[in-house]
């Protein structure tokens, strides 16, 4: 296991297009609003949550259509299938090496973002508590969607239209949390369902990913 | 340990690719699969390594295929050899080491790939990376070997390598099924295979040739 965490995330920072990818991306999505929206800080305010929210989403896309990919095309899936490691336990490390040089640096980079947007003071540490605690889910569940999309040769756009939707209720409740805190009202309740589901995500999806695995094998 | 197959069939896209093929391969016995293109070598491998669905009676003394601990005793060697570019050759094998156990520092040598070990392996030739493949195969004490065409890219010499590992493996009462187009240089037995000549048994056909 430690093993192939090591080797995931050498690859995620020896390939380009890996780990920062990502990151730049959402700098330059969330850089990009003032300029759409002008400079009404005021707006900028009220949008700023979702804005980062929306944001962080579309940078977790970016890398996920090549988690399983890269591996099936070159054997190391069939290979890893053979292993001692369960299926189960794979898709967990890589769904981990995944948010590590992912979604650990958006959630590092959001509150120096936030500063562009204006959002107000008593939203940053909810805003970083809200992505830490949802973007675990996120990539757990790009990885389930990765694992249907692997035997496809240009399936990065079908892992788009099945993987958002499903990031919905994620999206809802981390945004809802971040905006009620910068608005002064109580955000833990939002903050625990939040949570609540991303531990849902992460115990389910291996299992639903490894059985999309096996059935892509044959 | 034995490898009994007794009737093993196979269906890849709605076409019977095996059928009704039984063999079986004692402790310490090297086979060789032979036959034409598109046969099915290497879906029989395939099968046999648990990675493709068959019908039939499998089995590897008391342990039946697609049991728990079926895998444990499989090394597989497909066409690709699951190798990553941007990663060293010895950095390739220490992955493989940590996920099936085994020493790859051994595994490297027996390859002859130590002089090696510390270039990339997107720099490496065709020969080279199938060498880093095979020595993955040194790792671990693995009963049965499933190589599929194995010799493919290699030079003589490295032929000679892969041959000895075989016979190594053979006399420590290892078994290998081995599909190639080649000679190596060992003594083996060879299973040669011919494409199923049952008609598929697809109940609206039923009668409507005869």
């Amino acid at each position: 296991m430690r093993a192939l965490l090591r080797r995931d995330l050498r690859l995620a920072l020896r390939t380009g297009g890996g780990a920062g990818l990502g990151l730049a991306f959402f700098l330059i999505v969330v850089m990009l609003i003032p300029f759409g929206i002008g400079p009404d800080t005021a707006l900028l305010a009220r949008v700023a949550p979702g804005v980062l929210w929306v944001a962080a989403l579309l940078a977790c896309l970016l890398s996920l259509d090549r988690l399983f990919q890269a591996d099936a095309e070159d054997g190391s899936l069939d290979i890893l299938a053979l292993s001692p490691l369960p299926l189960e336990g794979v898709v967990l490390i890589k769904a981990l090496a995944h948010w590590l040089t992912t979604g650990l640096p958006l959630v590092l980079a959001a509150p120096v973002l936030a500063i562009a947007l204006n959002l107000p003071e008593s939203g940053y540490l909810w805003l970083i508590a809200s992505l830490a605690a949802g973007t675990p889910a996120l990539s757990a569940l790009g990885a389930f969607a990765a694992s249907l999309t692997v035997g496809l040769r240009r399936g990065g756009l079908l892992l788009s239209l099945l993987v958002l939707p499903l990031y919905i209720p994620t999206l809802i409740f981390g945004a809802r949390c971040a905006s009620l805190a910068a608005n002064g009202n109580d955000a833990l309740p939002a903050f625990l369902i939040l949570a609540g589901l991303s531990l849902g995500t992460l115990a389910v999806t291996p299992f639903a990913a490894a059985a999309a695995l096996r059935s892509q094998l044959r | 340990m034995e490898l009994k197959v007794t009737n093993l069939s196979c269906n890849r896209g709605g076409r019977a690719v095996l059928g009704g093929l039984s063999f079986s391969l004692a402790a310490g016995q090297v086979m060789l699969l032979r036959g034409p293109n598109g046969v099915g070598k290497s879906t029989l491998l395939r099968a046999l390594a648990g990675l493709v669905p068959c019908t039939g009676q499998i089995a590897l003394d008391a342990r039946q295929l697609g049991a728990e601990d079926w895998a444990d005793q499989i090394a597989y060697a497909g066409h690709l050899d699951a190798i990553k570019p941007q990663l060293s050759l010895a950095e390739n094998l220490e992955f493989w080491a940590g996920a099936y156990g085994g020493n790859a520092q051994k595994a490297l040598v027996a390859f002859d790939l130590m002089p090696l070990a510390n270039r990339l392996a997107g720099a490496c030739s065709a020969g080279q990376k199938r060498r880093l493949g095979l020595a993955r195969l040194a790792l671990s004490a693995r009963t049965l070997w499933l190589l599929d065409e194995p010799s493919t890219a290699l030079d003589s010499a490295a032929t000679a390598l892969l041959a000895a590992q075989i016979i190594a493996h053979s006399q420590a009462g290892g078994m290998a099924l081995i599909a190639t187009h080649t000679d190596l240089p060992l003594a083996a037995d060879t299973l040669t295979l011919s494409a199923p000549t049952q008609p598929e048994d697809d109940p609206f056909l039923d009668g409507a040739f005869s």
